[in-house]
């Protein structure tokens, strides 16, 4: 077989590098500088935000809460305090407009690391014989639940790499790293966008406000589609473009897009435009 | 969206091959995160003797349900502490450092640890240890809660798991302190050390001294410091400051420095009060039998 094209290198050449990366930069932009608003506390004293991903304080008022997290307490027999409630309901609201999972995309300090586990494994063209279903993040969305119900504790912090990594990066890692490298190695060398895509239960349960989100992805020019492959070779979660391309309607509906974008910068039809949800 | 390929020509239709080589493994797969999930919490319950919880901290097995791990109270802690002015020592570094960076400081410094230690009190556990990641806790040994009367930690709880009811910071029960080491503390060898007991913030109340006669002088006093479980707030300030080189007076997590009475007992004296008169009818004579008489 001959050597197979790079996706996005058409979209480069086509739109020019900036245009085929712009929703790539503003993206690292976001999960930067959110990881740098809560840096900025403990490395310089400027509090713009106190707390963690799970739960934290925004310029000294704004509660904003993670709603697994309420979840869990709740199943675990907690009432919370106004302030985590009020927090939830925030965070619901943002996330409900905007698309559950760009919390992936956008935030969440785990994604730089798989998505440079990504970049590697598709260097290495390794394609990993690991068959897990996509829908096992589901499963274990629900037995965190349970888990919490049975326990009376929010057991699965314990182990949460996505508050984890932060709370490491934030306070003291102690062996927070070797969960971060178990990660990238599922991802890098066992099985492709293994963690963020099949397992990951934070991506579960923000996926499902992705059901109602207004923000979507949207095939708007998809007449001019050549079957070039490339949005699928970026897609994290490529079953999600074939609908939308060939389907009855030209939007992303599904719930697992994570707005991430990338699909419309490596487009060199330009098929692909954010849009409302029609 | 994919069709079911039937390689082996078999009739299997797509949902059947779906619901074997998916749903089944990932129902399989979830069962086995919350088996092992519910076995580590079992492993896990109780609080290391060392780790002491902050104020206003609900009863454990409740606190695990109600803290988010967000560490808005131990931000609270640290930064309550730098710009604490009357404090003469240098400023901490905002960040935490790692546990063992602590506990080497706190060893290099030997003897001469200040007292009043830059170091904040609370802290939030690493993955790995054997508290629950991400909950506040504090070591008294190394810096012991500074009873502070605005309660800053407990103000910046946003879930309730420190409890915003407690009125003060003297109503706190963070831990209780016990006098573990009875054989080694200097004042129970005689001397008038009192390190512990002028340290302690609710002094003669939560601390006092119990005079005994010395016996093995047989001339002398011993003055045994004695905790009070009703006004001990578990600050660990007694247990920071003792000059041993491993605390005599240790700070222990509630579960552990208490014993608990069986549910059907009942203390004579108290119940005579309540009820007004002796519960026994008439005083039993029972006979006084000393060592030296022969049943
Ligand atoms: S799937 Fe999980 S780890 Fe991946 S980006 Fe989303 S929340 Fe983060
Ligand atoms: S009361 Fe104790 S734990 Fe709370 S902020 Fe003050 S020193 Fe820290
Ligand atoms: S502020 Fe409250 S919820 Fe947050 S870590 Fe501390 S005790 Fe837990
Ligand atoms: S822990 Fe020690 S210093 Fe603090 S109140 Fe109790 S006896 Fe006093």
């Amino acid at each position: 077989m001959s050597k197979r094209r790079t996706p996005g290198q058409e979209a480069v050449e086509k739109k020019g590098w900036l245009r085929a990366n712009t929703w790539l930069l503003l993206r690292r932009l976001s999960q930067l500088g959110i990881l740098g608003m809560f840096l900025l506390g403990p490395l310089a004293g400027l509090w713009l935000i106190k707390g963690t991903l799970s739960a934290s304080t925004a310029f000294g008022f704004l509660p904003l809460t993670d709603p697994l997290t309420v979840a869990q307490s709740l199943a675990a027999g907690h009432v919370p305090e106004a302030a985590v409630l009020v927090g939830m309901l925030v965070v619901l609201a943002v996330y409900t407009v905007i698309g559950g999972r760009m919390y992936c995309a956008w935030v969440c300090p785990i994604n730089l690391l798989t998505d440079i586990a990504t970049w590697l494994n598709r260097r290495l063209e390794i394609k990993g014989n690991l068959n897990l279903s996509r829908s096992l993040r589901y499963w274990l969305l629900g037995m965190i639940i349970i888990s919490a119900a049975v326990t009376g504790s929010i057991i699965w912090e314990w182990f949460n790499p996505v508050t984890m990594v932060q709370r490491g990066l934030l306070f003291s890692m102690g062996f927070g790293w070797l969960l971060a490298a178990e990660i990238f190695i599922l991802d890098a060398f066992v099985l492709r966008h293994g963690w963020c895509g099949h397992l990951c239960p934070v991506g579960a349960a923000y996926s499902l406000l992705g059901f109602t989100a207004a923000l979507r992805v949207k095939a708007a020019r998809r007449e001019r589609c050549t079957d070039c492959t490339d949005c699928f070779a970026v897609c994290p979660e490529p079953q999600v473009i074939r609908p939308a391309l060939k389907g009855s309607s030209d939007v992303i509906l599904s719930h697992n897009c994570l707005n991430c974008g990338r699909c419309i910068d490596v487009c060199p039809q330009e098929v692909f435009v954010f849009s409302k949800r029609a | 969206m994919d069709s079911a390929h039937n390689k082996s020509g078999q009739e299997q239709s797509p949902s059947r091959r779906r619901f074997l080589t998916e749903t089944i493994p990932a129902a399989a797969g979830a069962l086995v995160l919350a088996v092992g999930l519910v076995e580590h919490q079992h492993s896990a319950k109780a609080l290391p003797p060392y780790a002491i919880r902050p104020p206003g901290a609900l009863p454990e097995e409740k606190f695990l349900a109600a803290c988010l791990r967000c560490g808005q109270c131990v931000r609270a802690c640290a930064e309550n502490l730098r710009q604490d002015k009357s404090r003469t020592t240098a400023p901490p570094a905002a960040s935490a450092p790692q546990l063992g960076e602590f506990i080497s400081q706190l060893a290099e410094l030997g003897e001469n640890a200040p007292l009043e230690t830059t170091v904040p009190t609370l802290r939030l556990a690493e993955f790995g240890g054997d508290i629950a990641a991400g909950t506040p806790y504090f070591i008294p040994r190394i810096s012991p809660c500074r009873m502070c009367e605005d309660m800053p930690c407990v103000k910046a709880c946003p879930s309730g798991a420190l409890n915003k009811k407690m009125a003060s910071i003297n109503e706190a029960k963070m831990g209780l302190a016990v006098l573990v080491d009875q054989e080694n503390c200097l004042n129970c060898l005689g001397l008038r050390c009192d390190v512990c007991y002028r340290n302690c913030p609710v002094i003669d109340k939560a601390l006092t001294l119990e005079m005994q006669v010395n016996q093995r002088t047989g001339v002398h006093a011993r003055f045994i410091p004695t905790v009070h479980s009703k006004h001990c707030t578990g600050c660990g300030k007694c247990e920071r400051s003792c000059v041993l080189e491993n605390a005599a007076i240790k700070v222990l997590p509630l579960s552990q420095a208490r014993g608990t009475l069986g549910s059907h007992y009942r203390v004579g004296w108290e119940e005579k009060e309540k009820a007004g008169h002796s519960l026994i009818p008439e005083a039993l004579q029972l006979p006084t039998r000393r060592p030296e008489e022969k049943p």
